[in-house]
């Protein structure tokens, strides 16, 4: 391969975040801190022992994947309906996966937290039903964009579907409360002020910069390649035509 | 008058349907058989002397009317697929929303079709005594048909176009589902116990709310879900 031809990929290959994406290497780095923090120089809490720290990645998952990550998809759904933009529905899609990680997280860490101070993996409880159904939503998403062909179809049909999932979310959050609740009411997000006490709020919340920062690196790597799909499926289009 | 054209248009859609499945009986005929079947297996899925079957009768009820309902909602835009019939639907002089909204009344039929043989089937085998409640259970019945055939239509539409159309159906439309047959479940047992039916007030103005915000936001969505 010529000299300046190779070149000229590894460039491309940096232009897009390719081998050595930093943005990604630092929210590591964070996640890595935070946890470091978490399980060494943050106070034990005395009623439910080891088992709280669990918290500082299983609520920190839970706000990014529900508000952010699929806020975004809804929003990036919505404008793509309007102007459609297809960089718009690689976003929503993006935004969807990573946030599908971040809901199994979620899930994970719930029962095991669980286990060991409610005496149970799971409880047909609000908000655990609630992140179930949304992550079987979110997964339905995902394997109706991998059924439909037609790539205009396929984000039409994504953004439908997505716009539909976020109408909904209100009525399972009203049906499943209409039973009733166990989960922990919240303790830091909640009008009054929170009531962590200072050591563990410090760590909570540089849980949750971390987090979000490693969404953002994550989203960033997807998007990245949706878009390099989506020029790959372009010049294919082209050499046929 | 737009308005008058549109549902004259979606009537006649709907007659169309339900003509052809009047005719051939080939989703109904499944669709009941199944229900018939799916109640008398669920009543051997538990044990009669731990739980009472009384207890039992709403939940499966409304389980095998979800399953069987998707038989139906399947072969709605399926149906159109054989010699391209929805490009006939696709290029008359009417609204897109005609064609939904005819679709969907096509599957309320269906649905009440299957509830008129699952409902006294149930009560039959399971040995409910429904009395007076029997009309609260129809009411209950026709509130949570609209919501599943408002949302099942609208990604019965979708998933026509996709490669595995039916196998996709239930995972996209069953959490969809969900507050439905939880409400109307819920519903239903608190007046085949007896209680007055002001203590089910919450679940019924949760089917009906649903039917208002699905009915009204599948209509609009479905002219996005067609090619230009």
């Amino acid at each position: 391969m010529p000299a300046d031809e190779a070149r000229s990929e590894r460039a491309g290959s940096r232009k897009r975040g390719g081998p050595f994406d930093w943005v990604f290497v630092v929210a590591v780095a964070a996640v890595v801190a935070t946890i470091v923090r978490a399980v060494y120089f943050t106070p034990v809490e005395a009623r439910q022992g080891a088992a709280q720290k669990i918290f500082y990645l299983h609520a920190p998952s839970a706000f990014v994947a529900l508000y952010v990550a699929f806020g975004l998809m809804a929003l990036a759904s919505a404008l793509y309906l309007w102007l459609r933009d297809p960089r718009l529905d690689q976003l929503a899609s993006s935004s969807a996966e990573v946030g599908l990680a971040f809901t199994t997280v979620v899930l994970v860490t719930g029962p095991i937290w669980g286990k060991t101070v409610w005496g149970a993996w799971w409880t047909w409880d609000a908000r655990l039903t609630l992140t179930l159904f949304l992550w079987l939503i979110i997964l339905g998403y995902l394997v109706l964009r991998g059924a439909v062909e037609d790539r205009q179809l396929r984000a039409r049909y994504s953004a439908v579907l997505a716009l539909l999932a976020a109408l909904l979310i209100p009525f399972i959050h009203l049906s499943v409360y209409l039973f009733r609740t166990l989960h922990p009411q919240p303790i830091v997000l909640k009008p009054s002020a929170p009531s962590l006490p200072p050591e563990m709020l410090t760590t909570f919340l540089m849980a949750l910069a971390s987090i979000l920062l490693l969404y953002v690196a994550l989203l960033r790597a997807r998007y990245a390649l949706a878009r390099a799909y989506a020029s790959a499926d372009a010049a294919d289009d082209e050499a046929y035509a | 008058m737009a308005g008058t054209s549109t549902w004259a248009a979606a009537l006649v859609i709907a007659r169309k349907d339900v003509a052809v499945e009047v005719r051939t009986r080939a989703a109904f005929l499944s669709a009941t058989v199944f229900a018939l079947l799916a109640a008398a297996i669920f009543y051997y899925a538990w044990d009669p002397t731990a739980v009472s079957s009384l207890d039992l009768a709403p939940g499966v009820l409304w389980v095998i009317f979800t399953f069987s309902g998707l038989l139906g909602l399947n072969r709605s835009f399926g149906a159109e697929l054989s010699e391209r019939a929805i490009d006939g639907l696709l290029t008359a002089p009417i609204a897109r929303e005609a064609i939904f909204l005819g679709k969907a009344l096509a599957n309320l039929a269906f649905l009440i079709g299957v509830q008129l043989i699952a409902i006294p089937a149930v009560i039959l085998l399971y040995n409910v005594p429904v009395g007076r409640a029997l009309w609260g259970i129809a009411a209950v019945g026709l509130l949570a048909a609209i919501g599943l055939v408002a949302v099942g239509t609208l990604f019965s539409a979708m998933v026509v176009n996709t490669r595995f159309a039916e196998l996709l159906l239930p995972m996209v439309a069953l959490p969809f589902f969900v507050p439905v047959i939880m409400a109307a479940a819920q519903a239903t047992t608190t007046l085949v116990a007896g209680r007055p039916i002001a203590e089910a007030g919450g679940w019924i103005r949760l089917l009906g709310a649903f039917d208002l915000v699905f009915a009204a936001a599948c209509t609009v969505a479905y002219p996005f879900t067609i090619e230009r």
